[in-house]
C-alpha cells in the first residue's frame, strides 16, 4: 500500500517535465554518483581520521596500565591531573610562547606583506616565491641551520671573535629566546601570505581618498588599512600559532631541553611514560583550545566583514 | 602610489632573517674542517661521505616511496572528494571533516594514528606512514581542487547531462580537464608535504624503515657535522628547484586558460 | 524535496559503511594475532631450525654494534639481519610497548627497561640451551639484580656513570656530583645533565647520599630542589652529543656513561665521584612477539664470542661483562683508557638501577618537574 504511494509521488511530476527523463532514475543516479565521489575519500577519513580522533578521546576516560597500554576502567583523574599546577604551567608557558611568537611574526610580517602589496607586479611574485621557499625545505633543516648559526662555537660567535667584539663565545642558544626565534622563523611565511591576500585586495582609492582628505600616512595606515585587513591578520595568527602551540622539536633541538611546551608534554607521554590516557586527554586540551581560538576566528572575521 | 620608505628597513630585515640562516648552512656544506662551525676551506668531501651514507640512501628511497603512493592515493580520492562536496552535497559537517587534516596538529594526528595502529596491532612500516600521510595529502588536494571548481563554470557540466551524458562521462569528459591545473597543484602539494613530513612518521614509521626526515632528526640529535649541511643543501635545492618549476608551471596553464 | 532528502541522508549512510568497514577490519586484524601462544609460557624451540629461512632485526644504540654484524651473522648461519637504531631506552621502549608490532627479535636495552619490559609479559624466557656461550660471562654478570641468573636477558655492556670533563678548561678537577650541581664560576653554564630519567636524577640523588632507587618522596623531594636549582648553570640537557660538546669545547664537564665519555682525547677525563654511582647494563632480549625466535637465540650466542664481544670494547670503549673477551682486549686500550681497566669487582661497587614498577612514575613526574621549571 505505502510503496504504491510513494511511487506515485516519485513518478507524479513526470508527465509535467514532459520529454526529460523520468526525475526518479535521475535522483538515484545522484544518489550513486554521489557515492562514487564522496564514497572513497570519508570512508579513508572515517577510518584513518575520525575513528583515532574517537579513540583518543575515549582514552583520556580510562586508565593507564602499569607498563603503559590502557586498562579500560572509567576514570576522571586525567582531566584532574590536567589542573596540577605542574602541567597547567606547561600548558600556559607554551601558550605564552606560542603567543610571543605570533606577535612578533606579525610586527615582522606586517610590514613585510605590505611592501610586497606595493611592488610592481612582477617583482610581487618574486618577492612571494621567496618569503614561500623556506617553508618548502625540511623543517628539521631549517631548524639545524639556527644551530649552526647561534651554539656557542657557531658561526655568530666565531665571527664576533675573530672581529674582537668578544673574547668569550656567549650563549645564544638553548633558552626561551631561541625557542620563539625558531618558531617565528619556522611560521613566518603563514603570516605574510593570508595578510599579503587581505592587503592585495585592499581598493587603493580608500587610501588615496583618505590621503586626499589630509590624512598623514600613519593616520590612513590605522584608521583605513590595518582596520580593512583584521581578518587576514586573524588568519595570519592563527596559522603561526596553531603549529607553535603543539611544537615539540623546537623546544628540544633549539632549547636544550631545557624549557618544554604541550607538545613535549604529550610526546613524553606517548614515547617515554607511556601514559597513553593522560596523553590523550592532553592532545584533547591542546585541540580545545586551538577550536576555541577557531571559533573566536570566524566570529571575529565574521563581525570585521560585517562592519 | 606613494611607497612608505620606512617599510624598507623590515622589508629588507625579513628576507635576510629568512636567508641568512640557510646561506651559512650552504657555505659551511662545502668546508673541508669537521665542524660546520668554522670554515677551513672549500671542500666536497662531505657530499661523498654523504653518497656513502647507508641510513641517508634507505631513508631517502623509503620517503620517495611514500611520497610518491601518497601523491597517487591523495589526488585520486582528494579530487573524487572535492567534486563530490562540491557538487552533491552541501553539507557543512562533511566540508569540516574534508578540512580537518588540514588544520588539526600534526601531533594529534600522529598519536590518533598510533593508538588506531596498536589496536589493531597492526605491523609498522612504510604502509603505516603512507596510510597517514594520505590523510592530510587528501585534504590538501581536496582543498586545492575545490578552490577552483568554484571558480569554474557548471553550466558546461549541465549542458553534458541535459545532452544525456551520464555523471561518470561528465566526470571524465568535462569536469576532470577543467581540473587539471588544480589536480596538478595539489598533487605537488601532496608530494612536498609527504616529503617534508617529520611528526606524523617518527610516531608511525617501524624502526627498521625510517624515513628520511626521521634519519635527519636522528642525526641532528647525535651531533652537527657538515654531512648534514651537505644533505640539507641537498635538500634545499631539490624542492627550490621544484616550487619555482611549480610556480612558473601554474603561470603557464593560467595564461593558457 | 526527495533528492534534498538524500543528499542530507548520504553521509550518515557513508559514515555507517565506513563503520562498518573499520569495525570488520579492526575485527580481522586483531583475530589473525591473538593465535599466539598463552603469555609467559616460554615458546617450543628446534634447535635444529633452518636459521637460514629465518630473517632477524634487531634494535640497538648507533654505533653500538660492528657494522658488518649483518653480513657476518650471514655468512655464519644464513640468517639475513636487519639492523633498526634507536637513539635512547625510552626511544625503543615506545616501539616497543606501543601494541602495535614493531617487527623487533631482539632489542637492547638497559637492565631496568629489561626488567619492565619482562615485567608486561612483552619478553621470551631465554632458551639457556641455545645459548652455549653464556659460559663466557663473568660469574658476577649473571646474578645482577635486575635479572638474577639471566632468565630474560643476557648482558652486553655495563659500566657506571659518572663525570666526564676537559682538564685544560676547568681550574680545578671535579670529585664530587656537587661540582657538578653546584658549580663554581668558571664551569657555569658549560655543563650538560642527561635527560633519561634515572640518569638524569642519579648525580643529584647520589650527592644526597641517596639509593638510585629511592621511591620515599620526601627525598626525592629534595633531589628536585637540587636538580632545579643546578638547571640555571645548565648548557642543556644532553644524552647523545655530550662528547661531542666536550671535544668542541661548547661544554667543559659533564655528566656521561663511561664509555661514552671521549677519553681517548688527551684532554678529556673520566671520573667516578667519590658519593659513588650507579653500575648500568645494557642487555640484548628476545620479544615474545619474534617470528625468529631460533636466530635471535643464535645471535646472541653468536654475539657472546669473544671475537664479536670484544668488537665492542675495543671500538666503542664498553666494558663487556664477558671473561674470554676482556682478555682479548689489546692491553695498551686498557692502559689508556682508564674507564675500560675498571674491573668487574670495582664495577659492583656501583648501585645497580632497577625497575621501580609503578614508582617509576614518581622518577617521570620528577623529570618533568625539572623540565617545566624555569
Amino acid at each position: 500500500m505505502s510503496t504504491t504511494k510513494e511511487h506515485d509521488v516519485a513518478t507524479r511530476p513526470a508527465p509535467r517535465e514532459g520529454p526529460r527523463r523520468p526525475r526518479r532514475t535521475r535522483g538515484s543516479g545522484r544518489f550513486f554518483a554521489g557515492l562514487v565521489f564522496l564514497g572513497p575519500g570519508l570512508t579513508y577519513l572515517i577510518v584513518l581520521l575520525m575513528i583515532p580522533l574517537a579513540l583518543v578521546l575515549s582514552y583520556s576516560i580510562f586508565q593507564r596500565g602499569r607498563f603503559g597500554g590502557v586498562v579500560y576502567e572509567p576514570t576522571g583523574e586525567n582531566f584532574t591531573r590536567l589542573l596540577d599546577p605542574l602541567y597547567l604551567d606547561v600548558v600556559l608557558g607554551s601558550l605564552k610562547l606560542a603567543t610571543i611568537a605570533t606577535l612578533i611574526a606579525l610586527l615582522v610580517g606586517y610590514p613585510t606583506a605590505y611592501m610586497i602589496a606595493m611592488l610592481p607586479r612582477k617583482w610581487k611574485t618574486i618577492a612571494l616565491v621567496a618569503i614561500v621557499l623556506p617553508f618548502w625545505t625540511n623543517f628539521l633543516v631549517r631548524v639545524y641551520a639556527w644551530i649552526v648559526l647561534l651554539s656557542g662555537p657557531g658561526v655568530v660567535n666565531t665571527a664576533l671573535i675573530d672581529l674582537g667584539l668578544i673574547d668569550e663565545p656567549l650563549e645564544f642558544l638553548y633558552n626561551q629566546g631561541t625557542i620563539v626565534t625558531g618558531l617565528v622563523y619556522s611560521y613566518l611565511p603563514l603570516m605574510v601570505l593570508p595578510l599579503y591576500a587581505a592587503i592585495e585586495k585592499l581598493d587603493p582609492t580608500l587610501r588615496e581618498a583618505s590621503a586626499n582628505l589630509g590624512a598623514r600616512p600613519a593616520r590612513t595606515f590605522f584608521s583605513v588599512t590595518l582596520p580593512l585587513t583584521v581578518p587576514g591578520v586573524l588568519t595570519g595568527c592563527l596559522f603561526v600559532f596553531v603549529p607553535s602551540f603543539g611544537n615539540f622539536i623546537i623546544p628540544e633541538l633549539l632549547g636544550g631541553g631545557r624549557s618544554i611546551m604541550v607538545g613535549n608534554l604529550i610526546r613524553d607521554q606517548f614515547l617515554k611514560a607511556r601514559d597513553w590516557p593522560f596523553g590523550a586527554t592532553l592532545a584533547l586540551a591542546l585541540v580545545a583550545v586551538l577550536v576555541a581560538l577557531l571559533l573566536a576566528q570566524a566570529w571575529a572575521a565574521r563581525r570585521y566583514s560585517r562592519a | 602610489m606613494r611607497k612608505p620608505r620606512l617599510l624598507h628597513v623590515p622589508f629588507w630585515l625579513t628576507y635576510v632573517f629568512l636567508y641568512a640562516p640557510i646561506v651559512v648552512l650552504v657555505a659551511m656544506s662545502v668546508n673541508s674542517g669537521d665542524s660546520p662551525y668554522s670554515f677551513d676551506g672549500f671542500s666536497l668531501k662531505w657530499y661523498g661521505a654523504l653518497a656513502q651514507n647507508e641510513d641517508i640512501r634507505e631513508g631517502l628511497v623509503n620517503t620517495l616511496i611514500v611520497a610518491l603512493a601518497t601523491t597517487v592515493l591523495a589526488t585520486v580520492l582528494g579530487t573524487l572528494l572535492a567534486v563530490g562536496m562540491a557538487r552533491y552535497t552541501r553539507s557543512r559537517t562533511l566540508d569540516a571533516i574534508g578540512l580537518l587534516p588540514a588544520v588539526l596538529p600534526d601531533l594529534v594526528l600522529a598519536i590518533g594514528l598510533l593508538v588506531l595502529y596498536s589496536a589493531v596491532q597492526m605491523t609498522l612500516g612504510l604502509h603505516s606512514v603512507l596510510l597517514a600521510h594520505v590523510v592530510f595529502g587528501m585534504a590538501f588536494v581536496a582543498a586545492v581542487v575545490r578552490t577552483r571548481l568554484s571558480h569554474g563554470d557548471t553550466t558546461l557540466e549541465e549542458a553534458s547531462r541535459d545532452l544525456g551524458a551520464g555523471a561518470v562521462t561528465t566526470f571524465l569528459r568535462i569536469t576532470l580537464p577543467q581540473l587539471a591545473p588544480g589536480i596538478a597543484a595539489g598533487a605537488l602539494l601532496a608530494f612536498t608535504l609527504s616529503v617534508d613530513e617529520f611528526v606524523i612518521a617518527f610516531f608511525t614509521s617501524a624502526p627498521t624503515e625510517p624515513t628520511l626526515p626521521v634519519v635527519i632528526y636522528s642525526m641532528v640529535r647525535f651531533g652537527v657535522t657538515p654531512e648534514i649541511n651537505a644533505l640539507a643543501t641537498l635538500l634545499l635545492a631539490v624542492s627550490f628547484t621544484v616550487v619555482i618549476a611549480a610556480q612558473r608551471m601554474t603561470r603557464l596553464t593560467e595564461s593558457l586558460s | 524535496m526527495s533528492r534534498i532528502r538524500y543528499t542530507r541522508r548520504l553521509p550518515a549512510a557513508v559514515a555507517a559503511a565506513g563503520a562498518l568497514l573499520a569495525v570488520a577490519a579492526c575485527g580481522g586484524q586483531s583475530g589473525d594475532t591473538s593465535t599466539a601462544a598463552a603469555p609467559n609460557a616460554p615458546a617450543r624451540l628446534d634447535p635444529n631450525a633452518n636459521l637460514a629461512k629465518q630473517k632477524l632485526t634487531i634494535s640497538i644504540w648507533d654505533g653500538y654494534s660492528p657494522e658488518d654484524l649483518p653480513k657476518r651473522v650471514k655468512d655464519k648461519f644464513g640468517t639475513s639481519m636487519e639492523v633498526a637504531k634507536h637513539a635512547t631506552n625510552e626511544e625503543v621502549m615506545g616501539k616497543l610497548t606501543a601494541g602495535a608490532d614493531s617487527g623487533i627479535d631482539v632489542a637492547f636495552v638497559s637492565g631496568q627497561y629489561a626488567q619492565a619490559l619482562n615485567e608486561a609479559g612483552l619478553l621470551e624466557p631465554l632458551h639457556p640451551e641455545l645459548i652455549p656461550n653464556l659460559a663466557n660471562l663473568y660469574p658476577e654478570a649473571t646474578q645482577l639484580s635486575y635479572d638474577k641468573g639471566n632468565k630474560f636477558s643476557v648482558p652486553y655492556t655495563w659500566g657506571t656513570t659518572g663525570i666526564c670533563y676537559r682538564t685544560d678548561l676547568v681550574e680545578t678537577a671535579p670529585t664530587s656530583w656537587k661540582d657538578l650541581l653546584e658549580p663554581a664560576d668558571d664551569v657555569k653554564g658549560k655543563i650538560t645533565l642527561m635527560t633519561t630519567e634515572r640518569w638524569l636524577a642519579l648525580p643529584a640523588i647520589k650527592a644526597l647520599n641517596y639509593s638510585v632507587n629511592t621511591t620515599d618522596d620526601a627525598q626525592l623531594q629534595k633531589v628536585r630542589d637540587l636538580l632545579t636549582s643546578a638547571k640555571e648553570h645548565l648548557l642543556a640537557f644532553d644524552d647523545t652529543t655530550f662528547g661531542d660538546r666536550l671535544k668542541k669545547g661548547e661544554a667543559v664537564m659533564v655528566e656521561a656513561w663511561d664509555g661514552w665519555c671521549p677519553t681517548s682525547e688527551k684532554n678529556i677525563k673520566f671520573v667516578v665521584p667519590k658519593e659513588g654511582s650507579d653500575l648500568w647494563v645494557d642487555t640484548m632480549v628476545v620479544l615474545k612477539s619474534s617470528k625468529n625466535k631460533e636466530a635471535a637465540h643464535a645471535l646472541i650466542n653468536y654475539i657472546l664470542d669473544p671475537e664479536i664481544h670484544s668488537w665492542a670494547a675495543e671500538n666503542i670503549l664498553y666494558k663487556v661483562p664477558n671473561k674470554a673477551a676482556m682478555e682479548k682486549v689489546k692491553p695498551e686500550l686498557k692502559a689508556k683508557d682508564s674507564p675500560l681497566a675498571m674491573t668487574p669487582a670495582q664495577l659492583l661497587q656501583g648501585e645497580p638501577i632497577i625497575d621501580l614498577g609503578k614508582d617509576s612514575q614518581k622518577y617521570t613526574r620528577l623529570s618533568t618537574e625539572v623540565a617545566a621549571k624555569n
